[in-house]
């Protein structure tokens, strides 16, 4: 593999315009796969949801799922798309040994979802639109894994397994136009697209389109065209990015790497590319000799899917809050900036948040935890903020025993590190590792005595006047009590040992 | 009852139901015809023999506990092997699936096992059901039970010659172009395609799903509306059945009347290619039904002239797509697997080895058809000619109740005839095709034998989609004003095996 040299990201915006094609595949959360009745749960032993249809056995014969025709129309409804009124499915013919029949059951130029839009704003609150072509139904594939071989990949490995139990779970796939414009914000683009469309889908309830399961997989095509063009370059397509940050990344690098092959008078080849999470590079895959040919035609085995008008109307009076408008409606509930809402959201924390709020907590505290220390671990563990071992109701207990006075700050910080490190409910917590506030008067008493002793000088401000002043004997009683003590109740204690009533 | 074997299914079942005859005696006295004669005639491919008399005995059992037996409970039945059958092998005539023992029940199995119907086996077929005269099969021709040296016709050669030979007094088929049919009728017997999605497709293994329906065979025509309205009606598994009522086909059957019925003959079946004693037998039928009060009319369908190019572009294409399964990865045949060999290799050899050569050719007229920049030419095309054929149906059936035409050109050929040319081949089906394109319904019925040769010869009768009941008023009317005519059935001319 030859190395490339990388042309500096703003020197390749300089020369190029990037046009971006976003392709998402979504699994649906349906209970049975997409064309037959056996379980879409994950985590079943291999092969044991599968049944003559899924596994394409001769004779078998597949039925479409309802729920998953409601779904897709749903996600359709929600990227602002035309309906069909009437569509079929589609044959896409090619052999791989994952594929039961050897063809899989999609949709081709009959989609039930087209001509849509999705609007995403980036970090600084401007808002981008991103047309989608379509989106239309298909299933899932079997799943192989290689054995034996250095990369994991098929070529040099000494034997495959397959499992089927994937195989027939049904897949919305969304398709945005070319992305044109967006210049050096593409990356960025990318990213917040599919953010955007993830909260879409997990408000719509049909998925909970966790990537890092592979629920949602995205392929980033990209291509550059000299500044100022309007004939489209030759697109590299990065497949199966499965990350925020790595769509970010793949299209970043992909748009120094055509650069540096376009500089050098190269041309794009068109080809699949693998993306490497490690470094953030991508490699070649399997180079489209010639445009693959996937015979595509009208699925015999099913009926046309026709959804009635009235139906689709009742599905589009049914959409929940849509998650910007949702955003909007919060952000002025919550009095945040356009910038703190989109990090809230880009860190997957609205949800969290609220469900802090519905479970007691002030909305600057939920925001605050989420926001601050929560979002550090889940970043220095690279999980996501929802996969954290602790659950909205345990920070709202924090919060709740910080405004009880029972923990403060630092102590507060030290509840939530014990929930995440698997030490119970925040009071267990609390018990075991000793953290309540010290907050009996004659405890603090000693502690305020030997401090007053200490800076008589500071007392002495203090009588005259000088309130402020206080801090620092605070400051030697906390150290005094490691952190322990009531902060604002030392406080009150040496005003009232000395005799003065501060405003 | 006097001979078992000859009794009709009707008869049949009344006699088990009075307890005049046992169903396992019934099942033994087919096991020992087949038994008998089926060396000579190779319609089965795998005879249950433990499988018929186990449910038999429970026929038995239900009919000495008082239940009530269905219609056609204890009748012996031929299967085509294209149709699952549970731990039972199931070949669809290919070497590809030797020794595949499905583990599930094709919709019209269960249906038929549930009916009390006793399945003696699995019949002969060309491969994959292409082909007209069972030749293509990979396990050898099956033969006419009116001249052993001539096919049965196909695909279901094997289920119509084991009625002829009086193996079973019933028999299921799959008709995608003519291959219920045309059996039918180069055997003298009774065959008919019902109405595209009457009777569940699933668990028949396809060759063209937009163009495969299973059906009865029998020698009667009222034996065919009895199993006919065994297996049809709505199935949840077959997104393409109908969710409407089974017609009354066995009524039809037993009102078999004509009168005041209007029939147009089609004019574009006869004239160059057709055997005289074929078009005899027809114009005789025509004049039959005349004097049984039916008005006949000519009508002309000017698009069927272009049914057999675009079923020979259709069909090929959807198996194209249908047979790809077939790449030795989780059943039936895998050659060349040492170990060494990627799972593309080990897939090409097999697929070499596995397919016979019709299979093989139909696969690749079919890649061919569907291959980018071919589409609209040729899918595309026969899409639309399909489209012309439903259309001339349509204006036709706004003028008549019924169609009828020869069901096939001429009768049984000599084995290995056409073995080395298509296009001859391909021509038997030509007077079936047009319904299968439009998926209506279609029957054939003997109607005599040619007189140069005395074997028989078919009359097609081809009715709207989901008006089955009148191929039986028509067909049952015919059957027995020739069995008047004649003293006896037609089969009773047949030598003797
Ligand atoms: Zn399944």
């Amino acid at each position: 593999m030859s190395v490339i040299d990388l042309v500096p990201y703003e020197e390749a915006l300089a020369s190029y315009d990037p046009v971006m094609g976003l392709e998402v595949h979504v699994e649906l959360g349906t209970k049975t796969k997409m064309f037959c009745g056996c379980s879409t749960a994950l985590g079943a032993e291999p092969n044991t949801q599968v049944c003559p249809t899924c596994l394409g056995l001769p004779g078998s014969l597949p039925v479409v799922n309802a729920t998953g025709v409601e779904s897709a129309i749903r996600i359709g409804l929600a990227l602002n798309c035309e309906i069909a009124e009437w569509c079929r499915f589609a044959r896409k013919n090619y052999f791989y040994p994952d594929m039961p029949k050897n063809f899989q059951t999609s949709q081709y130029d009959e989609p039930i979802a087209f001509n849509g839009y999705l609007d995403v704003e980036l970090e600084d609150g401007e808002v981008f639109r991103v047309e989608i072509e379509r989106a239309h139904m298909e299933e899932d594939t079997g799943k192989s894994t290689h054995v034996g071989g250095a990369t994991g990949r098929i070529h040099g490995a000494e034997y495959s397994l397959l499992d089927y139990n994937r195989a027939g779970i049904p897949l919305i796939e969304i398709v945005t136009k070319p992305i044109v414009g967006a210049g050096d914000r593409a990356p960025e683009v990318a990213r917040a697209y599919v953010a955007e469309l993830r909260e879409l889908i997990r408000a719509l309830g049909v998925s909970e389109a966790r990537m890092e399961m592979g629920q949602m997989r995205c392929d980033v095509n990209l291509s550059l065209m000299p500044k100022g063009a309007t004939k489209f370059g030759t697109r590299s397509e990065t497949k199966n990015v499965n990350s925020l940050r790595s769509v970010e990344r793949a299209a970043r690098f992909e748009i120094q790497r055509h650069a540096a092959v376009l500089d050098d008078g190269g041309t794009i080849v068109q080809e699949t590319r693998h993306f490497h999470e490690d470094n953030g590079s991508t490699t070649s895959g399997r180079i489209k000799e010639e445009a693959e040919d996937y015979r595509y035609f009208p699925e015999p085995d099913l009926v046309p899917v026709a959804p009635s008008r009235e139906w689709v109307e009742q599905l589009r009076g049914e959409l929940p809050e849509l998650p910007r408008v949702r955003r909007q409606r919060l952000q002025e509930e919550w009095g945040i900036s356009a910038t703190e809402m989109q990090s809230a959201l880009n860190a997957g924390a609205i949800d969290l948040i609220l469900a802090t709020i519905d479970a007691g907590a002030p909305a600057d505290q939920a925001r605050k935890w989420w926001l601050g220390e929560l979002a550090r671990r889940s970043n220095e563990d690279g999980v996501e903020l929802a996969a954290l071992p602790i659950s909205p109701a345990q920070v709202a207990k924090v919060s709740a025993l910080v405004a009880e006075g029972k923990l403060n700050d630092k102590l507060a910080r030290q509840v939530i590190e014990g929930v995440l490190a698997g030490e119970g409910e925040p009071d267990e917590v609390v018990a075991k590792r000793g953290l309540a506030v010290v907050s009996d008067d004659s405890a603090l008493g000693d502690a305020i005595d030997a401090a007053l002793a200490a800076q008589p000088d500071v007392a002495d401000k203090i009588r005259s006047g000088k309130f402020a002043a206080a801090g620092a004997l605070v400051g030697a009683v906390m150290k005094a009590t490691r952190g322990q003590a009531d902060a604002a109740r030392v406080k009150e204690l040496i005003f009232e040992k000395l005799g003065v009533t501060p405003e | 009852m006097t001979d078992l074997i000859r009794s009709t299914a009707a008869q049949t079942a009344n006699a088990i139901a009075s307890g005049e005859v046992s169903a396992v005696e019934v099942a033994q006295a087919h096991l020992d015809r087949i038994g008998a004669v089926d060396e000579k005639v190779h319609a089965f491919l795998h005879v249950d023999t433990e499988g018929a008399l186990e449910a038999a005995r429970a026929v038995d059992a239900k009919r000495a506990a008082g239940e009530e037996l269905g219609p056609l409970a204890g009748v012996p039945l031929a299967l085509k092997d294209v149709f699952t059958t549970k731990g039972i092998p199931t070949t669809a005539g290919s070497k590809m699936l030797e020794g595949w023992r499905p583990p599930y029940d094709a919709t019209l199995t269960r249906r038929l096992k549930e009916a009390g119907v006793v399945i003696l086996g699995k019949t002969n077929m060309d491969e994959f059901a292409m082909g007209s005269s069972t030749e293509n099969s990979a396990y050898g021709p099956t033969g006419n039970p009116w001249d052993l040296s001539r096919i049965p016709g196909g695909s279901g050669g094997g289920s119509a010659a084991a009625l002829a030979a009086y193996e079973a007094p019933l028999a299921i088929g799959t008709d995608t172009g003519g291959s219920i049919r045309q059996p039918g009728a180069v055997t003298g017997t009774v065959g008919v395609k019902p109405t595209y999605g009457s009777v569940s497709r699933y668990g028949l293994i396809a060759f063209s799903s937009s163009l495969d329906q299973g059906g009865p065979c029998a020698r009667t025509v009222l034996d065919a509306a009895l199993l006919h309205e065994a297996i049809a009606g709505w199935d949840p598994m077959d997104s393409t059945s109908i969710n409407a009522p089974v017609p009354a086909v066995v009524a039809a059957a037993r009102q078999a009347d004509v009168k005041g019925m209007r029939v147009g003959v089609v004019t574009e079946f006869g004239g160059e290619g057709y055997q005289a004693g074929v078009m005899q037998r027809f114009h005789e039928s025509v004049e039959l039904l005349r004097s049984l009060g039916a008005e006949i009319v000519e009508i002309s369908c000017p698009s069927f002239t272009y049914a057999l190019p675009a079923y020979y572009l259709i069909a090929p294409s959807e198996c194209s797509s249908n047979l790809a399964r077939f790449d030795a990865m989780r059943y039936g045949l895998r050659v060349g697997d040492n170990g060494e060999r990627s799972a593309e290799e080990v897939t090409a050899l097999t697929r070499e080895a596995g397919f016979g050569p019709e299979v093989k050719r139909r696969i690749m007229l079919g890649t061919y058809a569907l291959s980018s920049g071919y589409y609209d030419a040729y899918y595309g095309s026969a899409q639309k000619v399909r489209t012309l054929i439903t259309r001339d149906f349509d204006r036709a059936f706004a003028d008549v109740d019924v169609l009828i035409s020869p069901t096939t050109p001429t009768t049984a050929f000599p084995i290995g005839e056409r073995a080395d040319d298509p296009m001859a081949m391909y021509l038997a089906d030509l007077c079936t095709i047009p319904s299968n394109l439009a998926g209506n319904a279609a029957m054939s019925v003997p109607c005599g034998l040619a007189p140069e040769d005395n074997l028989p010869v078919g009359l097609q009768i081809i009715a709207p989609a989901l008006a089955d009941d009148r191929l039986y008023r028509v067909g049952a009317a015919v059957e027995a004003a020739l069995n008047d005519k004649w003293g006896h059935p037609l089969l009773e001319e047949a030598p003797a095996l």
